[in-house]
């Protein structure tokens, strides 16, 4: 709790007090005792509200929650009926200081979550290392991260290894192993050693900054809910007051001038009983913090949503255009398969690995990757490259070949052919045919799972666009479970065809795009919401997409329709719960059923368990 | 010229009362309130002094939102 909150808590515990202290003196009889007894809890707990309302109506503000308290509890007191006029002060106060503690422990618990602001940077200079302001250390320098600290600026490591805690800028939850040569991301923590870092940008472009950054701007945009919020509350006060001064004055007169008593006090009573329940505050309290709760959630997921109208879209979203490279597939080349190798699996990657080794092709890199150990130089000799076909090397006295079918025709071996899509690489031994190794862009664990999540969460179609060809396309849309396919695409045609997809969207069937970012930007503009993922890093992305997943995890793309969708849904709640019971308690009081107390249930009850509901928007663990 | 300013205000609608009065102040090209972060942002207009702008957004926001406060 702050000050402030203390503050109001002390004063409303005192005035509860008082006010019990009250029922216990013998005041009938004494009308101005009694009466300035109440006033002082009164006053106590509510002198606040009066001058914010006194204030409001200075400064040409008048219709406000403040305003509609005051009135309400002086026209109680007024009409004489103490216990109610502080009762609901003290209630609205009450509700106030729970609001005011829910918003403080979301906060909270949201910037503990992105607290990836590094305070300082241990440069490294002539004279030793040096505490520095990040800010002030140039690019190339090199710094020092000890365990427990922050990484403050994106670099490379120059010595040691550790295991870097990125759970703040991912959301992944298990750290990543570093060791010399590999490029750290500021924000994420060292666990364990010692690290010496060349940075390879300024603080300013470093991952952590921009992260806050967008962070920090993320509510920039306002949802539709929020902007009508905003809109009733301007409309809907005045309204209320209105409707409680024609509450107040009508029927007296009516029945004045048909002859009845008036009843002037019952009428007033109702109105000012019609103030309190109308109070607007529920509701515009909640859904801001709905969204608020909503934003920072899905953030602490590692899903960095630009904007509640952004998170409106995504829970509208139908259609869901996915980019193959870098979204469903790794984007790097791996060996998939080893087929009829009649030496044994092994036996082959270790001939095809050293008979390779002296290349830096892709399809070698991943020859050597999957052999996992390295080639030895000395059992390789006589090395030949054929252009176009491949490698012929002396492996262990043995001629080895590696290359496409066309190698194994110029060598007269006759090769077995292979119906996977991808790279094939035939390996012949002493011309014999030995098998073949299969090479493909790796498909990401979760992509099927991501498909299948997408299905799920309601998505009706789901498209996969590449530049790939059409044969490679399908064999990875067939394994994740896509249906729709546009291969062979250059990056117009493929925002040609999103907005062929955008032309039969609407309010509520929304077209995603998810890419890498690399090639995609303009598409990632184009869609009705842009999903850039592992974007860490590509500022073009960061720039262009409206949903930005901070790691590479394809089933993030159904998890942020979730909670989008979970978010829309309490703010959908809150506004009809709100206004249905406040509606009801209207109609109530206008009739003269309900009193100031079931008023005041209508307000700060239904406040309470607004505001309640929206906090739930923060958990997003198991959304 | 962006600058950002620590705030502190007690409710998201506030919060938006401010951006709002915020926005309307002149010489403020653009100015947006983030009620997560505590955080106002704001983008002067071209040969704005800012000292003074300032001083005026913080007039207008008291005025929309009596409890609020911005750390200059």
């Amino acid at each position: 709790m702050n000050k402030k909150q203390k503050n109001l808590l002390i004063r409303v515990i005192a005035a509860g007090l008082l006010m019990a202290l009250i029922f216990f003196l013998p005041l009938e009889g004494h009308p101005l005792v009694r009466f300035a007894c109440f006033l002082v809890p009164y006053l106590i707990v509510g002198y606040d509200i009066l001058r914010k309302a006194f204030r409001g109506i200075r400064n040409r503000q008048v219709f406000d929650e403040n305003f509609l308290m005051a009135v309400a509890t002086i026209g109680a007191m007024a009409l004489g009926e103490y216990t109610e006029g502080v009762a609901v002060m003290w209630f609205y106060q009450i509700g106030e200081l729970f609001q005011s503690y829910a918003v403080g422990k979301s906060r909270r618990s949201i910037t503990d979550l992105m607290d990836i602001r590094p305070d300082y940077a241990n440069l490294e200079t002539e004279d030793g290392v040096e505490k520095t302001d990040p800010d002030d250390v140039e690019t190339g320098s090199v710094i020092v991260v000890n365990p427990g600290e922050k990484v403050p600026i994106d670099g490379l490591v120059l010595e040691g290894t550790s295991s870097l805690d990125t759970a703040a800028l991912t959301g992944e939850s298990r750290p990543r192993t570093v060791r010399e040569g590999d490029e750290v991301l500021s924000g994420s923590i060292n666990m364990s050693g010692v690290l010496r870092i060349r940075t390879t940008r300024e603080f300013e472009e470093s991952t952590a900054s921009k992260i806050l950054d967008l962070v920090e701007n993320a509510s920039s945009r306002k949802s539709r809910s929020e902007q009508f919020i905003t809109r009733f509350a301007r409309v809907y006060t005045p309204a209320v007051c209105y409707g409680a001064l024609a509450l107040a004055l009508v029927p007296p007169l009516v029945r004045l001038a048909l002859g009845m008593d008036p009843l002037f006090t019952d009428w007033i009573y109702r109105a000012l009983t019609f103030l309190v329940i109308s109070c607007p505050c529920a509701i515009v309290v909640s859904i801001p913090l709905s969204f608020f709760g909503g934003l920072g959630g899905a953030g602490s997921a590692g899903i960095l949503i630009k904007g509640s109208n952004y998170m409106e879209t995504l829970a509208d979203v139908k259609t869901v255009v996915l980019d193959k490279t870098g979204t469903l597939t790794r984007g790097s080349f791996a060996v998939t398969g080893i087929h009829h190798a009649s030496m044994g699996e092994e036996a082959l990657l270790d001939y095809a690995a050293h008979a390779e080794s002296h290349s830096s092709h892709p399809i070698s890199m991943s020859l050597q990757a999957a052999y996992g150990k390295k080639t030895d130089p000395a059992r390789v000799r006589d090395v030949e490259e054929i252009s176009g076909h491949g490698v012929r090397a002396r492996v262990d006295e043995r001629m080895v070949a590696c290359g496409n079918a066309r190698l194994m025709e110029k060598l007269g071996v006759s090769e077995i052919e292979c119906h996977s899509a991808g790279t094939v690489v035939h390996v012949a031994v002493d011309d014999a045919y030995a098998g073949h190794i299969v090479i493909e862009d790796e498909i990401k664990d979760g992509a099927a799972q991501a498909v299948a999540d997408l299905k799920k969460a309601g998505v009706r179609r789901i498209v996969m666009l590449t530049g790939d060809l059409a044969g490679t396309a399908r064999a990875v849309a067939d394994r994740v479970g896509i249906t729709e396919v546009f291969a062979e695409l250059l990056p117009q045609d493929k925002v040609a065809r999103v907005e062929e997809l955008l032309a039969g969207s609407g309010e509520r069937n929304r077209v995603a795009f998810v890419g890498d970012g690399i090639n995609d930007a303009p598409v990632l503009a184009r869609a009705d919401i842009g999903v850039a993922m592992g974007a860490l890093g590509s500022d073009a992305a960061i720039e262009a997409a409206d949903v930005v997943l901070m790691d590479d995890d394809p089933r993030k793309i159904a998890k942020a329709i979730r909670i989008a969708r979970k978010c829309l849904r309490i703010v959908r709640e809150n506004i009809y719960f709100a206004i249905g019971v406040k509606l009801l308690c209207l109609l109530l009081g206008a009739l003269g059923v309900a009193g100031m107390w079931l008023a005041i249930f209508a307000d700060v009850g239904v406040m309470v368990l607004c505001v309640l509901n929206a906090i739930r928007c923060l958990f997003v663990k198991n959304v | 010229m962006k600058r950002t300013y620590k705030i502190d205000v007690d409710c998201a609608n506030c919060a938006a009362k401010m951006e709002e009065a915020a926005n309307k102040t002149p010489g403020v090209k653009s100015a947006t309130v983030n009620f997560m972060a505590l955080k106002m942002k704001v983008e002067f207009e071209e040969g704005a002094d800012e000292a003074a702008v300032m001083e005026a957004v913080i007039k207008n926001c008291k005025i929309v939102e009596d409890d609020c406060e911005i750390f200059l």
